[in-house]
């Protein structure tokens, strides 16, 4: 671990001066930052603990949805009675993230902005585009068992590892921001996170000094919802693949879907062409598989993880059908 | 005299462990302490072309960047001698790079952070040379190690396989692999060193106390008397600590170097490079039976890692030599040297793995006999051991089978793959045996009266979790007939007498024995009458004849059922059983403890556990406990162990056996043959990922 100045301000406008330095980073729960730091991957000469910023409120908003505030911690997100009720989808990706210690101390913000958990990355010695951009991707013909088959490019083919911003991408959640220049501006949690293209190393469209104040939630959508993730153990472990869903059906049809799969690529994937298909597509097998299959047509696999394919499609489809038919 | 040994007593240094006063290797203190961080090598083969250290050099609070340029000259090392932990482990020594995460630099600083971020701000150059990385390419370059760290040779045969194989109406020929595994202790290894006086003393996380005695004194070329190994409480071995690394060997040379106490602890990222694993092997099994069951030949044909810069035999086949009759049989070991990280021991070294592949294909062949797969196993029970024609010191598989099916509910299965559903679970069972070698080597042990009611042990023997100090004193306890709480057990000090250490669960035995003979000296002193306070004696054991005119090994038998998730692979634990008889138990909640760990191991090693190697870089890409999986508490719902009374007379004065090991011998075969009986996916690549397991799903649904 590098030296570094650390200072903790109590307000926003404060944290948005402090991080004006180069080198510096805002720092909340820590559960990934100082991982990274302890084996020289992050190399911030000065830390802005935001840790005491008044942002730990889950607020109901006007139209009927949830402001939650970045510093609210996963645990206590999880339990919210509201989240729990309203938002099932979300509750329980993130009891299915980390371990209880993790998720006592993770943020909301935090946990959106983690970064990918590539060996590669996780390696100074080894050549890896996200951490030391032109060097190499070492996963691309590497050991890629956990890595992207959607929208990954030859620069990068590493996964966002949150289940939280899975379920949040299904739910269509808005992110809140902070801009430098002390002003305050929303995006669809969409645009939050990118494609690596050609810049793996930045793995948001967050501006230099930017500080995410506050999901929200629109109103709850219509239908049942759920989260499924598939992992190589029954707890603490990252998403081989994992889908959010939410699905409107009644009357032998299905109304709306909301789909986000977590796992497959270098972001939470919506797959809209499935959405747009299982729109007023009749209750059935058919709809469901059909569906599963086009939101893997644009797949691409590399050696170890081929399997990523046949299990995303597998596991949307039952998700589809358990959702759909009350299974 | 009451019965104190086997009492399942809590573990006496439970509270000092529980409340954090236990002092382990990194938590030792010393006066102007100095930190030390290792910097490792970035390439797999080749040598250091140079080494830029004026940016570490310069930053505030460095003392000391010793390189290969600058390292105090040792002795050097020994590829082959009597104890391999005891050789000269020369640190920095030259140039040369023989492996991915060598140690190539040692930075020392005030503070532990300043010590990592100039080892960080270190620049190695390096003069690449190709390596070999690959075990399945390095098949031709295998070699016949000779014999294995046993002393068994590496082969063996008997009656005319090929022809019995030939002519037998059912066979199974069958490949099996086990992949690279890491200890992944909870204690990351840690080492301080001071010197007073022209005496060294390194306080460090060990195993074997007085082969690192010798190691350390050797490397460093001093006189055994000038050096004192310390140990006390160590957070688990299982074979990774059994040798001296790094940590206390360049620790002990700054220290000298800087004149003050100097601390080394390895990263748990350097723990997969820097120490040791299991090595990857490549398993041929061949049965052939007659449509009875009756096995007619086998043969255990292994291949598996060594590391080109220090030789070690994985004893894969060896106890598959005396687990089934069967007149026509066949054995071979073989390594390949690679250029990799040194392969050791790891819980079990040679069972561990060896009835992965055994004990599967034992599965497969019931399936093809149509036959349940214990009445199999009891089918070919031996009388006495199929190769060593001695008789069994004692031999409770069939019990073990037996017993363990009652409880477990055998009856209930359905032998047919796929036939059992819970939701969207395919639910099945599996069974396998466990054997594992019973050995006992040479120890000693000192007692003395403190006072009229209480006596001190001291041994040199360690406790690496698994309950040492607790048994001792249950054993000094009942033979001096004084309570347990008047016992104190001194371990872990290169000063007390020799022992053999903790490995191989020969410890608890062997120690358990010469303390035994100790408190019986002691015991015959006492009641001359003379005053007890001061009184002391000294006890030993050596192995006799009884190891070589009996065949002696612990055994036991797995039971496990699980589910697998039908839409994707995910496999599941939901409950297991192990029966064992292991010979006296000597405190049967330590015992316990350990043969629950070794059977979650095994189900770890089913499932989960792979060091996964990049053969481009000859490099462990998995190097956290993010990407090394091992169980956690959701993974083990239901894990019991029934230890059945046994005392073998032939093992030793207290009639017991290890149980260290035992418990994960076969354990993860129980659970392949259950992922088998539950959805008909014969994986014979471990570890058994849902990867492996789709496509037998996929087939099923068409």
């Amino acid at each position: 671990m590098r030296a570094f100045t650390y200072e903790r301000p109590d307000n926003v406008a404060a944290a948005m001066q402090a991080a004006i330095q180069p080198g510096a980073s805002f720092i909340a729960g820590g559960t990934n930052l100082l991982d990274l730091m302890k084996i020289d991957v992050e190399q911030p000469t000065h830390l802005v603990d935001i840790s005491r910023l008044p942002l730990r409120e889950v607020t109901e908003t006007p139209d009927g949805g949830l402001r939650i505030g970045a510093l609210v911690s996963n645990t206590d997100l999880a339990a919210d009675q509201r989240v729990r009720q309203r938002y099932p989808v979300l509750a329980m990706a993130l009891l299915n993230g980390a371990s209880g210690q993790l998720r006592n101390q993770a943020t909301t913000a935090g946990n959106l902005l983690q970064r990918t958990r590539c060996p590669y990355f996780y390696d100074v010695a080894m050549p890896c585009n996200k951490r030391q951009p032109g060097s190499g991707c070492s996963a691309l013909t590497g050991f890629n068992r956990m890595h992207a088959i959607l929208g990954a490019s030859q620069a990068c083919i590493a996964v966002h590892p949150s289940d939280m911003a899975v379920a949040m991408a299904a739910l269509h959640a808005e992110i809140e921001l902070q801009t430098p220049a002390g002003l305050s501006r929303k995006m669809p949690i969409a645009e939050l996170h990118r494609l690596p293209g050609q810049n793996p190393e930045r793995d948001t469209t967050l501006a230099r000094g930017e500080l995410i104040t506050a999901v929200i939630l629109p109103p709850p959508p219509a239908g049942r919802q759920t989260y499924r993730k598939v992992r190589d153990r029954a707890s603490f472990a990252f998403a081989l693949v994992s889908v959010a869903a939410i699905v409107d059906a009644g009357g032998g049809k299905i109304r709306d879907a909301r789909l986000a799969l977590g796992g497959v690529a270098h972001k939470p994937w919506v797959p809209k062409e499935a959405e747009r298909e299982l729109a007023g597509a009749p209750a059935e097998a058919g709809s469901y598989e059909a569906a599963a299959r086009s939101a893997l047509r644009e797949a691409q696999t590399y050696t170890h993880n081929e399997f990523k394919v046949p299990l995303a499609e597998r596991l949307l489809a039952r998700t589809l059908g358990e959702l759909a038919t009350g299974g | 005299m009451a019965q104190v040994i086997g009492q399942p007593i809590d573990r006496i240094d439970g509270r000092a462990k529980v409340t954090g006063t236990a002092a382990y290797a990194a938590d030792n203190r010393a006066e102007r302490m100095a930190f030390g961080s290792i910097v490792t090598a970035t390439i797999a083969r080749g040598r250091v072309a140079g080494i830029d250290a004026n940016a570490a050099r310069r930053m505030p609070g460095v003392l000391l960047v010793m390189t290969h340029e600058n390292a105090p000259k040792q002795a050097p090392f020994q590829a082959k001698a009597d104890d391999r932990h005891a050789r000269p482990k020369p640190q920095l020594a030259d140039d040369k790079v023989q492996y991915f995460g060598q140690p190539v630099a040692l930075v020392v600083a005030e503070t532990a952070e300043t010590a990592r971020a100039a080892a960080s701000a270190i620049v190695v150059t390096y003069e690449k040379a190709d390596g070999a990385f690959v075990l399945e390419s390095a098949s031709g370059a295998a070699y016949n190690p000779g014999k294995g760290p046993t002393g068994a040779p590496a082969d063996s045969k008997l009656g005319d396989f090929d022809k019995a194989f030939a002519a037998a109406a059912v066979k199974i020929d069958a490949i099996y692999k086990t992949p690279y595994q890491s200890h992944a202790m909870m204690e990351p290894h840690a080492s301080l060193a001071s010197w007073q006086d022209g005496k060294l003393t390194v306080t460090s996380s060990l195993q074997l106390v007085e082969s690192a005695h010798k190691s350390i004194a050797d490397t460093l070329k001093l006189e055994p008397d000038k050096v004192e190994v310390i140990s006390e409480y160590v957070g688990g071995g299982f074979g990774g600590k059994l040798p001296v690394y790094g940590d206390a060997i360049l620790a002990a040379l700054a220290a000298r170097e800087l004149n003050r106490p100097v601390r080394v602890a390895l990263t748990r990222q350097q723990m997969f490079h820097v120490t040791t694993h299991r090595p990857a092997s490549i398993q041929r099994v061949r049965l052939g039976a007659e449509r009875d069951g009756t096995l007619t030949a086998i043969t255990h044909q292994s291949l598996a890692q060594s590391a080109r810069a220090d030789e070690f035999a994985e004893p894969i086949v060896f106890s598959t030599r005396s687990l089934y009759a069967a007149p026509n049989r066949m054995t071979s070991q073989r390594i390949a040297a690679l250029d990799l990280p040194v392969a050791d021991s790891m819980r079990a070294p040679g069972e561990a793995i060896g009835l992965l592949a055994v004990e599967q294909a034992m599965d497969e062949l019931a399936v093809r006999l149509d036959m349940d797969p214990i009445e199999l196993r009891l089918k070919n029970e031996p009388k006495e051991d199929p190769e060593k024609k001695v008789p069994f010191s004692t031999r409770a598989l069939v019990p073990c089978l037996t017993e363990g099916a009652k409880r477990f509910g055998w009856d209930k299965r359905n032998a047919r793959p796929g036939q059992v559903r819970d939701g969207n679970w395919l639910v099945g069972m599996g069974v396998a045996a466990a054997i594992r070698g019973n050995f006992l080597r040479e120890a000693e042990a000192r007692v003395t009266m403190e006072s009229e009611h209480h006596a001190v042990v001291e041994m040199d023997m360690t406790d690496i979790g698994t309950g040492s100090y607790t048994v001792f004193a249950q054993i000094a306890a009942e033979l001096l007939d004084l309570p347990v709480e008047n016992i104190k057990v001194k371990l872990g000090h290169s000063s007390y007498p020799d022992t053999p250490g903790s490995g191989g669960s020969f410890g608890a035995s062997s120690c358990g024995a010469a303390l035994h003979d100790a408190c019986t000296k002691l015991k015959a002193k006492l009641q001359k009458g003379e005053g007890a306070q001061g009184l002391s004696a000294t006890g030993s054991v050596k192995p006799g004849d009884e190891y070589k005119k009996y065949s002696q090994y612990a055994y036991g038998a797995h039971f496990a059922e699980l589910g697998v998730d039908q839409t994707t692979g995910e496999v599941r634990l939901r409950r297991m059983l192990g029966v064992f008889a292991a010979g006296r138990i000597l405190n049967a909640k330590t015992a316990h403890s350990q043969l629950i760990g070794g059977m979650i191991w095994g189900v770890g090693s089913a499932l989960e556990e792979e060091t996964v190697l990049d053969p481009r870089m000859g490099a462990f890409v998995t190097q956290d406990l993010v990407h090394y999986h091992v169980p956690v508490h959701a993974d083990v719902p239901q894990v019991e162990a029934v230890l059945l009374d046994e005392f073998d007379p032939h093992a030793n004065v207290l009639g017991s056996k290890g149980v260290g090991e035992l418990g994960i011998c076969g354990a993860g075969a129980a659970v392949a043959n259950a992922v088998y009986n539950a959805c008909g996916a014969r994986v014979r690549d471990y570890p058994i990922t849902l990867d492996k397991v789709l496509p037998a799903l996929t087939r099923r649904q068409g």
